[in-house]
């Protein structure tokens, strides 16, 4: 078999390992699964922003809680939460264009501290504006819907509808990397310059990078609400943009599978090493100080470092000279 | 004076930056206060031989002798004190301190502060015009200003084998002529002097001995009058390749 | 009006400890292409110290602080930067970020795991009652926090400026290539500043911990204005980091006070997004070429 053929087993053994495996779950770890699902789906906007455009952004929590508001607003509402998806793209498009433009100016951890300082700002109008929000206290009781009579509330039914939601968002995301767009992104993470002469529009994909990379994680945050049945402006800090950055980084930057695993090691993981109790967090920084000093590319990764580590070092003149 | 070692030797030095190799053997010889020019396509090394006589690239391959002794394994701080002193590329300044204040960081190694301030007063002695201007920031200095600046600088160590790389980058013609003329007379005090330049027809010129690297490896070397008329370095400059 | 007087003196006391934090942060950016995002964490360490070495051993408020200030100097200046900086920074910059981003997760969880999750009370250096000068009432704790800051920058102004190992710090941090072919041993000058960035950070430490109250988490919000301060004065000078502490500790004191108790932050961060999009070098920086 070829490398694509076996890539592609894999994915479809990938696909049914997933499909199957909420048969095998309970309540608690259902809800795991679903919460698994949407932080890989928001990880997968982000990495698009930050793995493939190589636009730092540490403001992408902002997004998800975007998306999660209007969620619980249209079902407050008494609509449904369907509306909440076109208006939470939109809206993080939106937003997401006006973020892009601090990356035109800056780069690198100036762009971290300008996404940061918006994360906080939104963050500020979530905690204060109670009318609107709830304040501190957030929106309690955000029912899961009911589709043509059909109830996915229970938690069997919406684990998969989570898994549904990463599925779609993985391929819009797959359907933009393989268009022009995506190689245009990666022209831009590379080279900006060298992009700019090839003539990719650098200033036009620097903000799409932002857009489209808030929008997943907008639609992955309207999914959100109704999972946990309530949402607070804490669920959506700096910190929490923090930790989707690392989540990414994680997993693997700039990889497709990146996402997934990084999510896991961020939701999945903690729940397995509970024995750790707060240690495991002391355990996930000493990863990620792990990860950055032997393999930056992260668990994604980790793979081919390993195979470059037992295989003797090839000549490598395009290396970096710096 | 025959049987005196030659200032600098490197005998099949190869070097680079990490897996990257530049320098794929190089042998070259110094003598006692002669002024060389390097020449060479970007990428042929030039700056990298300078790095590694300092210290800055170390060698993978090879050997560099200074005086006749091996300094390949040394750091540049021990190189400066055994005169070797490097002016790299481009801004050399510090741009937010003084006149003064660079001139006495030039002045580093030396360890006795008495032995600096009378070195400091001779450059001074030397360049007039930085005397004026002690107390002012080096940000403000004209481009030929800079350049004396950077030259007293590293006349402070008092070197024996002064390696200058592209000192007539952003300089008017006028003040390129003085900085070669600068370099010839130090040549006639007794300091060898390695030179980088692009401004080829100029440097060759001034020089009294010229290499032309190509492809990490000396292609052709000679006195510099001979090497300015030879049709390969013309070739060369017209971006065509030496056939070696 | 003598509101507004007291406002401005509680401001620029807090502000002088954003200061502290930002001018390391400043520092290691200059000599060595670091951004250090544990920047509040390594505020948080040092106070924890100083609590445990006054439980455990009934040591006088000095003597603790004294031993902490070396601790932090050898853990949180040597060793982090032979065992992270050193190994991580090839990676490039960014890696390195993101490595000191869990770092401070580490040293967080850490603390909270083998220490506390509490909120502990710390013993202040100066006592909190307030003093009169010409009618107006000052806390002289702030009027402390001032000067000690003010002397801890001062006399780091001053070995920058008139010593030669401070020179050669600034050479190193102004032009990297030059000091090295001077023969200045820029990776000594780099710890040097590492160490320093410790001891200001555990300054700062003992001036803000006894109104933060010592906790795990007490680094994140500090360490988050010590970032903003050092962007919007600018980090390429330490002149600039502190006239940004200053900035951000009187601007939100103010704001908080006058336009909206409940968004003074988010002046601060106006300021941030606004200085970022239009003068990136900062308000007191210079916009000479900066390293990228």
């Amino acid at each position: 078999m070829t490398a694509g053929r076996w890539r592609l087993l894999g994915v479809l053994v990938l696909i049914a390992v997933l499909l199957a495996f909420p048969f095998f779950l309970r309540n608690y770890g259902l809800n795991l699964y679903a919460r698994w699902a949407l932080i890989a789906a928001a990880g997968i906007g982000l990495n698009l922003t930050v793995g493939y455009a190589g636009q730092v952004s540490l403001g992408h929590a902002a997004f998800l809680g975007f998306g999660a508001y209007l969620s619980a607003f249209a079902i407050k509402a008494g609509w449904t939460m369907w509306p909440a998806i076109p208006a939470a793209a939109l809206l993080c498009f939106v937003v997401g264009l006006a973020l892009g433009f601090p990356a035109l100016r800056v780069q690198h951890h100036y762009l971290a501290f300008a996404t940061l300082g918006f994360n906080a700002l939104v963050f500020l109008a979530m905690r204060n504006e109670e009318w609107l929000t709830g304040g501190n206290y957030g929106i309690q009781r955000i029912l899961r819907p009911v589709v043509f009579g059909w109830s996915l509330r229970d938690s069997f039914s919406y684990a998969y509808v989570c898994l549904g939601v990463l599925a779609v968002i993985a391929a819009i995301a797959w359907w933009i990397l393989r268009s022009p767009w995506g190689r245009a992104f990666a022209a831009l993470r590379d080279n900006p310059i060298r992009a700019e002469s090839l003539g990719v529009n650098v200033r036009a994909y620097t903000l799409l990078a932002f857009a489209i990379g808030g929008a997943l994680a907008g639609i992955a945050g309207v999914f959100f609400a109704p999972l946990i049945g309530y949402i607070d402006p804490h669920m959506f800090s700096g910190l929490v943009s923090i930790d989707l950055l690392l989540i990414v980084i994680v997993g693997g930057s700039g990889r497709f599978i990146g996402p997934l695993l990084g999510a896991a090691v961020g939701v999945l993981l903690p729940e397995w090493l509970r024995f750790m109790g707060d240690w495991y967090l002391v355990a996930f920084g000493a990863l990620v100080l792990a990860l950055m000093a032997w393999c930056p590319t992260g668990l994604a990764g980790l793979p081919e470092r390993v195979a470059t580590l037992l295989r003797p070092a090839p000549r490598d003149p395009a290396e970096r000279a710096t | 004076m025959a049987s005196e070692a030659p200032v600098l030797e490197m005998r099949g030095v190869v070097a680079g930056y990490g897996r990257l190799t530049i320098l794929r053997g190089i042998d070259f010889v110094a003598q006692r206060g002669r002024l060389t020019t390097f020449i060479g396509a970007n990428g042929a090394g030039k700056s990298t031989v300078f790095k590694t006589v300092f210290g800055l690239v170390r060698p993978t391959g090879g050997e560099i002798l200074f005086e006749g002794e091996r300094i390949d394994g040394l750091s540049p701080r021990a190189r400066m004190e055994r005169g070797i002193v490097f002016v790299p590329q481009g801004r050399n300044l510090f741009p937010r301190m003084t006149v003064r204040q660079n001139l006495e960081l030039g002045g580093v190694v030396l360890r006795d502060a008495a032995l600096r301030a009378r070195r400091m007063e001779a450059t001074l002695e030397r360049f007039p015009r930085l005397r004026e201007r002690i107390e002012a920031q080096a940000s403000t200095l004209s481009g030929g200003e800079q350049k004396q600046l950077e030259v007293g600088r590293a006349l402070l160590l008092e070197p024996r084998l002064l390696l200058i790389d592209e000192p007539s980058i952003g300089l008017a013609p006028r003040i390129v002529a003085d900085v070669f003329a600068l370099l010839r007379d130090l040549t006639d005090h007794g300091v060898t002097v390695l030179m980088v330049e692009q401004n080829v027809r100029s440097a060759l010129r001034a020089s009294h001995l010229a290499v032309a690297l190509e492809q990490g490896r000396v292609a052709l070397e000679g006195p510099s009058d001979s090497v300015i008329e030879d049709p390969r370095v013309r070739a060369m400059f017209l971006g065509g390749h030496v056939a070696a | 009006m003598i509101d507004f007087v007291q406002l401005v003196v509680s401001g620029l006391a807090t502000g002088a400890i954003y200061a502290l934090v930002a001018i390391g942060f400043a520092l290691l950016w200059q000599t060595s292409n670091a951004v250090n995002f544990a920047q509040g964490e390594f505020v948080m360490l040092p106070a924890f110290v100083v609590l445990a070495l006054i439980k455990a051993f009934d040591l006088p408020l000095w003597l603790a602080a004294a031993i902490a200030l070396v601790v932090a100097v050898v853990i949180m200046g040597g060793l982090f930067k032979r065992a992270i900086v050193d190994a991580i920074l090839p990676q490039g910059a960014m890696t390195l970020a993101i490595a000191t981003i869990g770092l401070a997760v580490a040293m967080k969880n850490g603390v909270r795991a083998g220490y506390s999750a509490e909120a502990h009370p710390f013993p202040a250096l100066f006592p909190v009652e307030p003093i009169r000068i010409l009618g107006v009432g000052f806390s002289l704790a702030d009027i402390g926090a001032l000067v000690l800051a003010g002397v801890a920058i001062g006399g780091l102004s001053l070995f920058l400026a008139h010593t030669l190992a401070g020179r050669q710090m600034q050479a190193a941090a102004q032009n990297r290539d030059a000091a090295l072919s001077l023969g200045i041993d820029v990776d000594r000058m780099a710890l040097y500043t590492f160490g320093i960035n410790a001891a200001l950070a555990t300054v700062a430490a003992l001036l803000v911990t006894p109104s933060y109250l010592a906790k795990f988490d007490m680094g994140e919000s500090l360490g988050l204005y010590a970032f903003y301060a050092a962007i919007i004065g600018g980090f390429n000078r330490v002149l600039g980091a502190l006239w940004g502490g200053l900035i951000v500790g009187v601007l939100s004191n103010l704001a908080g006070a006058y336009l909206s108790a409940s968004y003074k932050d988010g002046f601060v961060l106006a300021l941030l997004i606004v200085v970022i999009l239009f003068r990136p070098e900062g308000l007191f920086g210079s916009s000479e070429e900066r390293k990228v």
